[in-house]
């Protein structure tokens, strides 16, 4: 048995080589997402987010729309409710704008979003629709913490409200200068789903709540057949590591009987 | 004898009569004989083999669905080729299941061939009489690199435009010809559809046909010289006198074809927990199986900040970087990473210790292969970050060593003396020898790690 487990290990080992030396370069802060793929009633809020908000501008060319079947709706739910455009249930998100009018009116042609959060990541969105600030030097008068003078203006400002960005002034190691570093942001004027009073206390949960639903609606649909593919794993490996393996282990014991 | 099993006979003969059916099965596999003390070690060379095969039958699969098309879908900016990949994550029936199996069989290729190839390194395997094995396997590492290069186009996302980009103009810095080769390489004035199109038959017939007769190559050149072993005993020496079987070995089938059950077993659980993304496995392995930005779909416009190759490119990756331009051309990188593929080539003929196995060899050949070892791992590391000047220096020093190694070698390996008398017969590892196995892995991989996160 000895001899097994060392092989495991070994096994193992070498995979696990790979993720360790993962070292990430120093960026901004990312905020944790805490997404479950598997709450389908947050990603059917967060689908809906999505056709609403985010679609008229951005695609999902490779999404088809009844693939939200997935996610406990059906077909006429997904027909009547999230669908505005006269398409077909079995067609993809496409974007009514044309890319390169995009291109004329934003600066850049909006991604398309089919796997944007598999190239960016859940966290990096999460921070990223929250972290919009008003910046009038910007051509749409927003910019964001964590993508600077970004082309897309803040969709999400009737939800959320007005944020200001702080500054703090902090002398430069390197030149000995004086420069301002964005520290943080600050609402000043509460959205629909944000409050503030007179004191300066502020909540922001329920908007945090509506990005998170939004963020792990994005992250299935980049990958719809993550948590099917999981499901159908366990029972791959239950059925390697506890009938395959140990019977080739017998077998090659038995055989090699005479040998040792 | 019954009925049955006399047709079958009879069928047998009258194939054996017009084809050595049987003859080539004995030769080969029922009448094998390998050493009876292959180790931990010996499990790869199969394994490889499996991988091959996956990756044939996922490949035969995908083409069935990819379209090799770089142009953009009209109103989008997503390519043909990038969203058939796509179609068969979402549309076609276990089409994510084929296509994760490819794209993690190609990374464990690389895994299971550098443990084969470490073996090798280590046993002596390379030596007389075994040295067209060691050339013709390192045919099939050249083979499997540029298999897994053309073959990362395909998606079509921004790493396998940009990654391809880097390499393809690497050729243009050749003297003289290098403009000229690079466009012909691509087929355009930069990476297009006629390049992808080009990689994709490249990818999909012509090396893996190449690939394929090599594999055959390597496998009837070990079977005429006989297998080594972790002793590096030749076991032919000590046959028995009346069949002429040799003493220490034993036949391929059923002993080693059981025990290389066994291992796949093992392989395949670790393999699926990576497909299935389960039990903290992911396709993605952290971005080094399938790196982030390539879920970005290509952007002849866009270059990404920081191009990386995949994982099993880096330590060559590192040595290109590593190696700085002077009397005003780049090419002495390029001719550095690819010395390095081609130096191990030449390891039979560098090697003139008579001493095969890690276990009888002297200090200094040990102090060796650690060094090189460190620096390989090293370099690998260093290949995946983006450079600053303390990583190019600590590079540099891996790059001497890297190449020390191999170029150093005739001279610490004359008159080299065993740290061990080398037995006559086979044996099999002890106790202190697995447990100190053991302990080498962890010291590798603490190594890596601590490594890894303060460079």
């Amino acid at each position: 048995m000895k001899n097994m487990t060392s092989k495991l290990l070994l096994a193992l080992c070498a995979v696990i080589a790979a993720p360790v030396f993962a070292a990430g370069g120093e960026g901004v802060k990312l905020d944790p997402a805490n997404i479950n793929l598997r709450d389908t009633e947050s990603l059917q809020r967060g689908a809906q987010t999505f056709v609403n908000y985010c679609l008229s501008c951005h695609g999902a060319a490779v999404m088809r729309y009844n693939r939200l079947q997935d996610i406990g709706l059906t077909e006429a739910q997904i027909r009547d409710n999230l669908m505005f455009a006269g398409e077909k249930v079995g067609d993809t998100m496409k974007v009514a704008m044309a890319a390169k009018d995009g291109k004329a009116w934003f600066g850049a042609t909006p991604p398309d979003l089919s796997l944007i959060a598999r190239s960016r990541g859940a966290d990096w969105l999460y921070s990223y629709l929250r972290g919009f600030y008003r910046d009038d030097s910007r051509p749409t008068g927003w910019n964001n913490r964590v993508f600077d003078k970004v082309g897309m203006p803040h969709v999400l400002w009737e939800l959320q409200g007005d944020q200001v960005p702080v500054f703090e002034k902090v002398k430069n190691h390197s030149t000995g200068k004086e420069e301002e570093v964005l520290t943080g942001l600050k609402l000043v004027k509460a959205g629909s789903l944000t409050t503030t009073n007179d004191k300066g206390e502020l909540d922001n949960h329920e908007y945090d709540a509506r990005v998170r639903d939004l963020v792990n609606y994005m992250v299935f649909m980049s990958e719809p057949v993550k948590v099917k593919n999981e499901q159908i794993g366990y029972f791959v490996l239950l059925f390697l590591l506890f009938v395959l393996v140990p019977i080739s282990y017998l077998l090659k014991k038995e055989y090699w009987k005479d040998v040792h | 004898m019954s009925k049955l099993q006399q047709a079958g006979q009879q069928v047998l003969n009258w194939v054996d009569e017009r084809f050595p059916l049987t003859s080539t099965w004995k030769a080969h596999v029922s009448e094998y004989y390998a050493p009876k003390n292959f180790n931990f070690w010996y499990f790869f060379g199969s394994l490889a083999m499996l991988v091959l095969v996956i990756q044939i039958v996922t490949g035969i699969f995908l083409t069935m669905n990819y379209k090799p098309d770089g142009n953009l879908i009209p109103g989008t900016n997503i390519s043909v080729a990038f969203a058939s990949v796509e179609y068969i994550m979402r549309d076609v029936a276990g089409g994510s299941i084929i296509r994760y199996m490819h794209s993690t069989g190609a990374s464990m290729f690389f895994v299971v061939v550098y443990l084969h190839m470490f073996r090798g390194l280590v046993y002596g395997s390379y030596k007389k009489p075994r040295e067209l094995v060691w050339v013709f396997g390192m045919l099939i590492f050249l083979c499997l690199m540029a298999e897994a290069f053309l073959g990362y186009l395909l998606p079509w996302g921004q790493m396998s435009f940009w990654g391809a980009a880097v390499i393809v103009n690497l050729f243009g810095s050749i003297p003289v010809i290098g403009p000229d080769l690079s466009e012909f390489i691509r087929g355009d004035f930069v990476v297009s559809d006629a390049t992808l199109n080009r990689f994709f038959a490249l990818h999909v017939i012509a090396v893996p046909l190449v690939l394929l007769g090599l594999v055959v190559a390597h496998l009837v050149a070990l079977h005429e010289v006989g297998s080594n072993n972790p002793d590096g005993v030749e076991i032919k020496k000590n046959k028995d006198p009346k069949t002429g079987i040799p003493l220490d070995g034993i036949p391929f089938h059923p002993y080693y074809t059981v025990k290389d059950i066994l291992g796949v077993a093992v392989f395949l659980a670790v393999f699926s927990a990576i497909v299935f993304s389960v039990a903290g496995f992911s396709a993605e392995m952290g971005g080094f199986f399938l790196e982030h930005p390539n879920f970005d779909p290509a952007d002849p416009l866009k270059t990404p900040p920081h191009i990386a190759p995949v994982w099993y490119f880096t330590p060559f990756y590192a040595i290109l970087r590593a190696i700085p331009s002077f009397w005003g051309t780049q090419v002495w990188g390029v001719l550095g990473m690819g010395a390095a593929t081609v130096l191990i080539a030449f390891l039979p003929w560098l090697d003139r210790s008579p001493i095969k196995s890690i276990r009888y060899r002297s200090t200094t050949f040990k102090t060796a292969v650690v060094l090189f070892l460190i620096a390989f791992i090293g370099l690998g590391i260093l290949g995946a970050l983006p450079s600053t000047n303390v990583r190019t220096v600590i590079a540099q020093i891996f790059s001497v060593i890297y190449f020390g190694f191999f170029l150093g070698m005739p001279f610490y390996t004359k008159n080299e003396k065993p740290s061990a008398p080398v037995p006559d017969r086979v044996t099999f590892s002890t106790c202190r020898q697995k447990v100190m196995f053991f302990v080498y892995v962890a010291i590798a991989l603490g190594g890596a790690y601590l490594f890894a996160h303060t460079v």
